[in-house]
């Protein structure tokens, strides 16, 4: 296992250094000042107007879930650019034959990589859902229900998207495998939207083609899961709005997700070990 | 040996890794196709331990495939390969193997140190054996003065210098080496030429792929052609009787019947005006030969045999570029 944190150590450290992880930071930095500016504002409207205390929270507790959407589209694409080059460029750049022929294993250097994305992530997400979480409770003095398995969730859909994009870099160009999973995250994202239109609309042809979408790839399905758990009780009956869910996905679907990972995760070692660099 | 040198190398010359009639490598019919590209045809070959072998071949060749099967970057198609004793591929002769890729590319942030660090740690080292092998090596190389430098702001030539270090950083008893002197000036040149004879010395064996034919054939002990995938000749560079001997004659009043019955001697002949030039294969048959032809009655004014230069027997063995 010595080898899978010496890699994991180095990728988190190339991780790190990379001005997408920058860029990421500023504008999750960026979106939380404007985003507690504008909660701030918002509070204060509604005092002026003497909104009940129960609608103000409804409200105010919706707005932020805005801000953990956010967070997490962030998350995903973090997930996905920091690590799209990070197996085909090397293959290409020649870079990997260093170290592949060195005493490590392939799947080692598979894993240490993988754990060391997983690790920038974490942190990302973790920084990001602090700042959401603290902006509501300074702000408007709320605290999120369930934001630890919310941000676990959200977690968890990073790491499917991170998972898929490695997965992808053993068979594909840096440039194919950006498109191939970023195409996959939209499909997933139309799925999840048409599965709550579906339930809004009582339709179940369209429930169909949103569950269809949602297997080819569940990372929204997850965060669904996610916004659902930081909903309050009240919200969750509202049934839908903007950022709130209509049809929350089981944790059947949850479980196929962890699975669908476990499986892309499997695929993308085997294939590693197997191919030609 | 310099001093340096020996403080280097823990394996003190002398100390052979491998008894001196074993094999670092032996292949046997190794094929690698891809799709309907034929890469390497049928390799078999056998480097003794110990050796600097040059391993030579045009453009396309098949020696950069040949390379990678070896260290177990690329599964043939068919064929078997032993390297120090084991199948190329496994992971624990990888600690008895470095190699230097051709045009060497690393993390970019990375200082010179910490790549060496980060490189002997995967090979399992010791923080205390990082130590004192990161510095030596750095010095060695002439990369002390930049030990704290990124790799983005190194030139081609200290990045070829320090794809070196990393290759030696864990002593490996073989070593690959891919095009090792390419973007480094004359002084670098010299100095991989030392740091290669400075592993003979103590053991280790050099697998060497270069275009540099001049520096091969001062460097290699044997050497191997591979021209379509394929090994076409080799060659020992340590033997004097070896390979093929041309000889220049000048000569006025030499019967044409004369330099024809040369062909039971030689493998090729040619005569221009008054210089006639043949090839042998064996410096034995050379006084017979003059015996017969001042025989003839012709007269000699000078007989002057020459060996092959390597690049000449590349040349002969792959045949002219027709490109241009």
């Amino acid at each position: 296992m010595r080898g899978v944190w010496i890699m994991a150590d180095v990728t988190f450290r190339e991780a790190t250094r990379r001005k997408i992880v920058w860029a990421a930071l500023l504008a999750g930095g960026a979106f939380l000042t404007l985003f507690a500016a504008a909660m701030h504002f918002q509070a204060k409207d509604l005092a002026r107007y003497n909104v009940p205390p129960f609608i103000r929270y409804q409200v105010q507790s919706s707005i932020l879930q805005v801000g953990f959407y956010a967070a997490d589209v962030l998350a995903v694409l973090l997930a996905i650019l920091t690590s799209v080059d990070t197996i085909s460029g090397e293959i290409a750049s020649g870079t990997i034959h260093a170290i592949a022929t060195k005493p490590v294993s392939r799947w080692q250097i598979l894993i240490g990589k993988w754990i060391g994305f997983a690790g920038m992530v974490a942190v990302y997400v973790a920084l990001m859902f602090a700042g959401v979480g603290m902006v509501g409770r300074v702000v408007t003095g709320i605290v999120t229900p369930r934001i630890f398995l919310g941000g676990a969730l959200v977690y968890l859909e990073c790491l499917l998207a991170l998972t898929m994009t490695v997965m992808c870099g053993t068979w594909f160009s840096t440039l194919t495998n950006g498109v191939i999973v970023i195409g996959l995250h939209g499909i997933a994202f139309i799925g999840g939207w048409i599965e709550q239109i579906a339930a809004l609309t009582n339709s179940p042809h369209l429930a169909t083609v949103g569950i269809i979408s949602s297997l080819l790839m569940p990372s929204e399905a997850l965060w669904h899961r996610a916004s659902f758990e930081m909903q309050s009780s009240f919200a969750r009956t509202l049934q839908f709005t903007p950022f709130a869910n209509a049809s929350a996905p089981s944790v059947t679907m949850i479980g196929y997700a962890v699975a669908y990972l476990m499986i892309a995760f499997a695929t993308a070692i085997h294939h590693f070990c197997e191919r030609d660099l | 040996m310099p001093l340096r040198w020996q403080i280097l190398w823990t394996n003190a010359p002398g100390a052979p890794l491998h008894k001196a009639d074993g094999f670092a490598i032996e292949t046997q019919n190794l094929r690698k196709v891809y799709g309907k590209k034929v890469a390497v045809r049928n390799l078999s070959l056998s480097v003794r331990c110990g050796e600097i072998f040059g391993f030579l071949g045009p453009n396309g060749a098949g020696k950069s495939t040949s390379i990678k099967m070896l260290l177990g970057l690329v599964k043939p198609t068919d064929g078997q390969a032993l390297v120090l004793g084991a199948p190329s591929g496994s992971v624990e002769i990888r600690r008895k193997i470095g190699f230097l890729p051709e045009d060497f590319r690393f993390y970019t942030w990375l200082t010179a140190s910490e790549l060496l660090k980060l490189h002997g740690k995967l090979c399992g080292l010791s923080a205390l054996s990082l130590a004192e092998r990161v510095p030596a090596l750095l010095e060695l190389l002439g990369l002390t003065p930049h030990r704290e430098k990124r790799l983005r702001e190194f030139s081609k030539g200290m990045l070829q210098r320090i794809g070196l270090a990393q290759a030696l950083i864990h002593e490996p008893e073989l070593i690959f080496l891919d095009e090792p002197t390419s973007g480094l000036d004359p002084m670098g040149r010299r100095l991989v030429r030392d740091v290669i004879r400075a592993q003979r010395e103590r053991g280790a064996t050099v697998f060497l792929n270069s275009h540099l034919l001049s520096e091969v054939e001062i460097t290699c002990d044997q050497v191997a052609f591979i021209k379509q995938g394929e090994i076409v000749g080799t060659h020992d560079l340590r033997t004097e009787s070896g390979g093929e001997i041309r000889v220049v004659v000048s000569a006025q009043k030499l019967p044409a019947e004369t330099v024809a019955g040369l062909t039971r001697w030689c493998t090729s002949i040619r005569k221009e005006d008054d210089l006639l030039t043949f090839s042998t294969n064996s410096k034995e048959v050379l006084p017979e030969v003059h015996r017969y032809l001042a025989a003839s009655g012709a007269d000699i004014f000078s007989f002057t045999p020459e060996r092959l230069s390597l690049e000449e027997l590349f040349l002969k063995i792959m045949g002219e570029d027709r490109g241009l």
